[in-house]
């Protein structure tokens, strides 16, 4: 085609791959399987979790069209579904376990898969060693095998999905003894332990990855780059890691014990219990049912904050890039996202204000939870502040950030609701929880991530994501996404259950039957619009405009001091060395001074 | 066919769009980089201001909308407390909701790129960072207080007079049990439950405290108005939830480890159809904790009704030991021998004689 030539233009600065033989630090000869399969350099293995991600992103959305197909018009049968899913959706509709299995599966791929092997993986990955000026990560090894368990623990949620009895279906926490006995639930038989394994697996990969996105961070630095002069995607996605690293382990313990309790006999979890279908009285005595949960939420409530984190660093960036202005009070951002990631250790038990927690412990949970509002609030003010009398350029990066803070904002604040435990013992399980976490942690992390890729799409693929896809992506998510859920709070102080597969019997649940199928309908719309996502992403991999200019949106970090194709090892010289903080825009009448840049004698202070 | 339809006209929708998209690429070339990002961003910036002002109306719409549709009267003491809190939480959240979208969209849409501007290079102000430190940290204070205060209040201990209720779940009902005449429940042991022989609670039959206990048939509790009541709740199999949406209340049931919970009907289920003029309300117990494929059917009824229709029912009912007893009459006069208390239940007797030792 004539036209591409006017598209992709010739690229005025050489690309790595001509680079490359100039590279002394990397010689070793590349295959297709070394350099896109078991590939060891940071780049490939962002892409890999990137792409991993957006898969089970496409997955775990559908389960939720299929269920929001249920939950909108409860009366209807589809027999295109009995086509596809045979006996789970007998005579077209979507049979109970499999609507449990497929809330359970959705809420496990977009948590765990998704918005923390898809987001940390992809970030942390690609931007710590190129904005901290590092060749790779600590351990290069230890970077592919945790992709690569974290495929293999794909692999196993998937192949659950096959199983004869169906998959895990107790929710995605999982809560004994439901997910303990198999004669409790179909989904709690071999779908248990398949989800137990691939946890276990996930738990691996993340373990992995997280003590050497911390080792980097500590150790590989360039020359000039202290902690207080990265950029603020480091320090989120440091403490990402942290967080990681310290609570996921105890996840992995209940799993264990979750483990002994369904197949070696013990008692961890299980008392007291007679089971209705077999009508058999089980032998366990004195286990806790709710020693899970305190094992589930230690992780379970950093866990959100791991999602959050990563986005809120990289909103931070791309917004102060895009206002080209410095980021609104650095220090108290560093200083917020730390009084975060100190206080989800110390909330955990505000997920458990119903399970007969002593209402003085309660007390100490409601005041640490709603604490974390504080740091909260400070970075949705420095956020505003950022974009204050700046210059703000509304890039499909930039558009993200700002439907990610106003997400936040709604989201956090709901928060305040649930986490004072009076009015939790209302809402507790309803739809406004539902609307509540996926405002906050669902649809903002998943913005923070598309502000991510748009942003550093150009540096990972060469290329830009087509603007027009992009906009009209933006746009109808951030309506969509406030029609599905803003009007489920309302749902949710009527007292309307969560996980309910039909509410037609229920006298007090049943007037929003018009709302429930409005909400459907908007939830399939926004689906389709991210499969128009994923099509710009792959096309513009391959037929995108070319990034011709190294540092496409004129920021001040190192990633974009390396070539535009960068080859393994980043830089084919030496590595850059720093003088500066990362965000010095608009200064003494300059756009920007890259970090690079040493400081002049005239220069006024930050 | 439909279906084919559907994906037909999706397929086509996407391969529109991305026609444009692509066309709209070429054309933004050929006016020149610059151009076309003035253009644009104008246009996102528009957008912004756009849609702060319709979401603004539509926040407003879809309360006009639901307002009738959600709460009600809040049905106990405790539901009346609760509201007020949900109250002054939509206040002070409300107010923050509104002025930080706002500056946000209009922060978006003022500053929007101009050749003329330049950035202002302001890196941080101690102070302002102090004011909206504090003053969040106030207003959380304030919400905390009064969130503590209702929660020390609605947990605190039930009144001494309160009637007591047990409550136990399993897949996928209720079983309520009222304690007889001696006000006493009887010890029970869940090795002894047996569906078959009338013990779906596996009630001791040797303990005398247990053979005047009411296990009542089907799914409705009866409960006295203005009269405090406290469920003592329990599971046979998972963890259930008793969910009272009218109520505002809300307790785990554990299997294992009994839970508490008490509160004060202010209406009787005949009120309440007149107050929400809907002749078919009725005071449902969900639950409210995912229970296995029948989780949405696990429903209760609670009939709130007077002291004097509460007397009434309750002479009605028929102790699960008599019934057992009439259904044994010409085999067995005695307790039937296979419900006898097995040599473990001693201790898990007694844990269970102090919950219901009142």
């Amino acid at each position: 085609m004539s036209n591409d030539n006017v598209l992709h233009g010739h690229p005025d600065v050489e690309t790595a791959h001509e680079l490359h033989h100039d590279g002394h630090h990397v010689h070793h000869k590349e295959t297709f399987i070394t350099k896109y399969v078991f590939s060891q350099d940071h780049k490939t293995i962002a892409k890999q979790f990137l792409i991993t991600g957006m898969i089970w992103a496409m997955i775990g959305g559908l389960f939720s069209v299929l269920f929001r197909l249920q939950l909108g018009y409860p009366d209807q049968s589809f027999p295109f579904l009995e086509t596809i899913l045979g006996k789970w959706a007998k005579g077209g509709k979507i049979q109970p376990e499999f609507y449990y299995a497929l809330v359970t599966m959705h809420g496990t791929v977009l948590v765990f898969f998704v918005l923390t092997g898809g987001l940390s993986g992809t970030f942390a990955n690609f931007l710590i060693p190129l904005q901290i000026g590092a060749r790779d990560m600590a351990s290069p090894f230890l970077n592919m095998l945790s992709y690569w368990f974290f495929w293999l623990a794909s692999v196993t949620m998937v192949s659950s999905l096959f199983l004869e009895t169906g998959p895990a279906s107790g929710g995605w926490t999982s809560y004994p003894p439901l997910s303990a006995l198999g004669g409790a639930s179909e989904g709690s038989k071999a779908g248990m332990d398949f989800w137990i394994i691939s946890m276990a697996l996930f738990v691996v990969s993340s373990l992995l990855g997280g003590l050497n996105y911390i080792a980097t961070i500590l150790n590989l630095r360039t020359k000039g780059m202290s902690m207080t002069r990265v950029p603020l995607t480091i320090w989120a996605l440091f403490f990402t890691a942290i967080l990681g690293v310290l609570s996921f382990p105890v996840l992995l313990s209940g799993f264990i014990l979750l483990l002994f309790d369904r197949h070696a006999g013990t008692s961890f979890y299980l008392s007291d219990i007679f089971l209705n279908n077999s009508q058999i009285a089980l032998p366990n005595e004195g286990g806790s049912a709710i020693l899970y949960q305190h094992l589930f939420w230690f992780l379970g409530h950093p866990e959100v904050y791991i999602i959050i984190l990563p986005a809120m660093g990289l909103v931070s960036e791309v917004m102060s890039t895009n206002s080209r202005k410095p980021i609104f009070g650095y220090m108290a951002m560093v200083g917020s996202l730390f009084a975060i990631t100190v206080l989800a250790f110390l909330v955990w038990a505000h997920h458990m204000f119903v399970t007969g927690l002593n209402p003085f412990l309660g007390s100490v949970f409601v005041l640490l939870t709603l604490l974390i509002a504080v740091p909260s609030a400070i970075k949705v003010f420095n956020w505003l502040t950022t974009i204050w009398r700046g210059n703000i350029r509304f890039t499909p990066g930039m558009l993200f950030s700002i439907g990610f803070v106003s997400m936040f904002i709604s989201g956090g604040l709901t928060g305040i609701f649930l986490g004072n435990s009076t009015l939790d013992l209302h809402l507790h399980d309803t739809y406004f929880v539902v609307a509540h976490f996926h405002i906050v942690m669902g649809v903002s992390a998943f913005f923070g991530m598309f502000a991510g890729i748009y942003h550093w799409f150009p540096k990972m693929f060469g290329r830009y994501l087509n603007n027009t896809m992009a906009y009209i992506h933006f746009w109808i998510t951030l309506v969509g996404a406030y029609l599905i859920f803003w009007p489920m709070h309302y749902e949710g102080f009527a007292g309307m259950p969560r996980r309910y597969f039909d509410f037609s019997i229920w006298e007090s649940f049943n007037q929003f039957n018009g709302l429930n199928r409005f909400i459907s309908i908007v939830s399939i719309i926004v689906f389709a619009v991210q499969l128009l996502f994923v099509f710009n992403f792959f096309y513009s991999i391959f037929k995108g405009r070319k990034v011709t200019t190294q540092n496409p949106w004129g920021s001040t970090t190192l990633e974009w001091t390396a070539p535009i194709r960068p080859g393994h090892g980043n830089w084919p010289g030496e590595i850059p060395e720093v003088h500066r903080w990362a965000y010095d825009y608009g200064k003494d009448d300059r756009d920007f001074v890259p970090q690079t840049e040493p400081v002049g004698p005239n220069e006024r202070h930050h | 066919m439909s279906t084919i339809f559907l994906l037909a006209i999706l397929f086509l929708g996407f391969l529109i769009t991305f026609q444009i998209a692509k066309a709209s690429e070429y054309v933004g070339i050929l006016k020149g980089e610059k151009k076309t990002f003035e253009q644009n961003n104008r246009i996102n910036g528009f957008l912004m201001i756009t849609f702060l002002v319709l979401g603004l109306i539509g926040v407003y719409w879809c309360n006009e909308l639901f307002r009738d549709k959600i709460l009600g009267d809040a049905a106990s003491q405790h539901g009346v407390k609760i509201d007020n809190m949900l109250y002054i939480t939509i206040a002070v959240t409300g107010v923050v909701f509104i002025i930080t979208q706002v500056l946000l969209f209009w922060f978006a849409f003022k500053y929007q790129f101009s050749e003329k501007r330049k950035a202002l290079y302001l890196s941080h102000n101690n102070r302002l960072e102090v004011i909206w430190t504090v003053v969040p940290a106030i207003a959380l204070t304030v919400l905390i207080s009064f969130g503590l205060y209702y929660w020390f209040n609605i947990t605190g201990d039930a009144p001494k007079d309160a009637l007591v209720v047990e409550v136990t779940g399993k897949q996928f009902a209720w079983i309520f049990r009222y304690p007889g005449k001696d006000n006493q429940f009887g010890k029970k042991y869940y090795r002894n439950i047996n569906e078959g022989k009338m013990n779906q609670l596996g009630l001791l039959w040797d303990d005398k405290a247990a053979q005047d206990d009411i296990i009542v048939a089907g799914q409705e509790m009866y409960l006295v108005v203005n009269k405090p009541v406290k469920l003592i709740i329990n599971s046979r199999d998972v963890v259930h939830n008793v969910g009272l949406a009218h109520f505002r209340m809300k307790m785990d049931a554990v299997p294992g480890t009994p839970t508490t919970m008490w509160f004060t009907p202010l209406y009787t289920t005949a009120q309440m159809k007149e107050k929400t003029g809907n002749p078919n309300f009725e005071y449902e117990i969900s639950c409210d904790q995912m229970c296995g494929r029948g989780h949405f059917t696990m429903r209760g009824v609670i009939r709130v009704v007077s002291e004097d229709e509460f007397l009434l029912w309750r002479a009605k009912q028929v102790p699960a030991y008599a019934q057992l007893m009439q259904a044994n009459a010409p085999a067995t006069p005695g307790p039937d021998s296979t419900t006898k208390i097995t040599p473990r239940t001693p201790a898990k007797a007694g844990a269970e004689e102090m919950n219901s030792g009142h």
